[in-house]
């Protein structure tokens, strides 16, 4: 029976994005569906009705959601290029540091970029505070996968794995966030390594060919959050 | 070389029943730490650095963090008896997926339903009936989640019935009234060995909230 693979995504999102990252990587063929957000259609909502977001995979006419789950369905289903270790203990490890950087990491990014308005004369001190801290704590998030990555070319070791899909939030799309708001946060003095993955992430066939254009997303998201907590 | 597994938890966590429900399914033999959360201990501070949190399962030396991250570890490890997780990819994809949907919808909302109070606390126990009404749609007419047999998102949802006496005695309303398969589901669960020996009394669950709301300063 011939395969059916659809991705219901949108372009800007870093999270359909590592769905097509992972495909392009095993040489699955899919169909891309655009889902306009702001209406989104009755196919989406027929195969997420619980989140209604994307990205959804639909394999054979059966739904998947939720892109970390998507990433192991994918892993599991077609096995050539694995994404994920053997190992039980390093499989343990890549997906809990998957989780991090959805929970704790973007959150923190848009708060250190976007975060806090500068409002007000008086309240000018209280959000300078606020974003001194916001950074900071980006700051500390960072190095904690700065000291995962060690001396590995990717996270997930000679080759790009499950990990460093999920980090394209930090291999690409922070820097996007960090040129739109004017706020750095992953500079080369303290992050070295990072940096240094980032740029051979973004060189992966795979994923190169997956990322969408860099100055539509800065216009984007400066059209939508504005110019942002960079000091004026 | 025999295995040693150490599992650093608290006993009224949901989360840290999750662990205890996978090792005693599997029949794994581990030390068990209780730790005071509100006097870290170094160990936990050394073992779990980012999030300073339970459970974390410590097995040879190495430790596991996260829940769910643990209870699959388990599954994997120990692969040659009570699976836990389906074998095929896409329900095992449900499952993963059902499991995030507790995550994400089922435990915030339930803290805020005995941590809040007024409207919030109305806002919240109508997201966390809601919530488990679309549990209870997902759970169908199968006696498990996970289809003839307790699974993944069984026992990721079940600690959390251990804690409904205080939800419905704080947020002062009937789970059953509103959710009477999840009921009927978490009774035929609590048939079974590893969750009933798991999960603590739901009264002394009960008396440890009335505690943690005064230390919050709900009250």
């Amino acid at each position: 029976m011939a395969e059916e693979v659809l991705v219901f995504g949108a372009w800007g999102s870093p999270f359909s994005r590592r769905v097509e990252m992972a495909l392009k990587l095993k040489g699955i063929e899919y169909k891309y569906i655009e889902e306009d957000l702001t209406n989104k259609s009755p196919s989406l909502l027929k195969y997420n009705p619980v989140h209604k977001k994307i990205p959804v995979l639909v394999h054979n006419g059966k739904p998947v959601a939720e892109s970390l789950v998507i990433l192991e369905y994918i892993d599991e289903t077609w096995k050539d290029h694995p994404i994920l270790p053997k190992d039980p203990y390093e499989r343990a490890n890549a997906r809990f540091w998957a989780k991090f950087i959805d929970e704790k990491c973007l959150s923190a990014i848009f708060k250190a970029c976007w975060g806090a308005c500068w409002g007000e004369e008086k309240e000018h001190e209280k959000a300078e505070i606020e974003h001194e801290k916001a950074v900071k704590e980006v700051s500390e998030l960072l190095q904690f996968l700065e000291n995962e990555l060690k001396e590995k070319r990717y996270f997930g070791g000679e080759t790009v794995g499950l990990l460093d899909i999920a980090a394209n939030t930090i291999g690409y799309w922070l820097g996007v966030f960090e040129e739109a708001s004017g706020v750095e946060l992953l500079t080369r003095e303290k992050f070295s390594k990072l940096c240094n993955w980032a740029n051979e992430f973004v060189c992966v066939t795979a994923i190169k060919e997956n990322l969408p254009p860099r100055d539509k997303l800065i216009a984007y998201f400066r059209n939508r959050f504005g110019a942002g907590n960079a000091s004026k | 070389m025999a295995d040693e597994v150490v599992l650093v938890d608290t006993w009224v966590s949901m989360f840290g029943m999750r662990v205890r429900i996978a090792l005693a399914e599997k029949g794994i033999k581990y030390e068990y730490k209780e730790e005071d959360l509100c006097n870290k201990s170094k160990l936990l501070l050394k073992i779990n650095p980012i999030y300073k949190k339970i459970p974390v399962l410590i097995h040879n030396g190495k430790p596991v963090c996260e829940s769910l991250i643990i209870v699959q570890y388990i599954d994997e490890v120990w692969n040659d008896r009570s699976p836990l997780m389906p074998s095929d990819p896409y329900p095992r994809a449900c499952a993963r997926f059902w499991a995030d949907f507790v995550d994400k919808r089922v435990y915030d909302v339930a803290k805020k339903v005995w941590t809040t109070k007024g409207e919030e606390q109305e806002a919240a126990k109508k997201e966390f009936i809601e919530a488990f009404q679309i549990l209870e749609r997902q759970l169908g007419d199968h006696p498990y989640f996970g289809g003839e047999r307790f699974g993944f998102v069984d026992l990721s949802l079940i600690p959390f019935y251990s804690w409904f006496y205080a939800y419905e005695t704080f947020g002062n309303f009937s789970i059953e009234a509103e959710c009477p398969k999840i009921i009927a589901w978490a009774k035929r669960c609590l048939q079974k060995d590893s969750v009933a020996s798991t999960l603590p009394d739901e009264k002394k669950v009960y008396e440890c909230v009335v505690q943690m709301r005064k230390r919050f300063g709900v009250e």
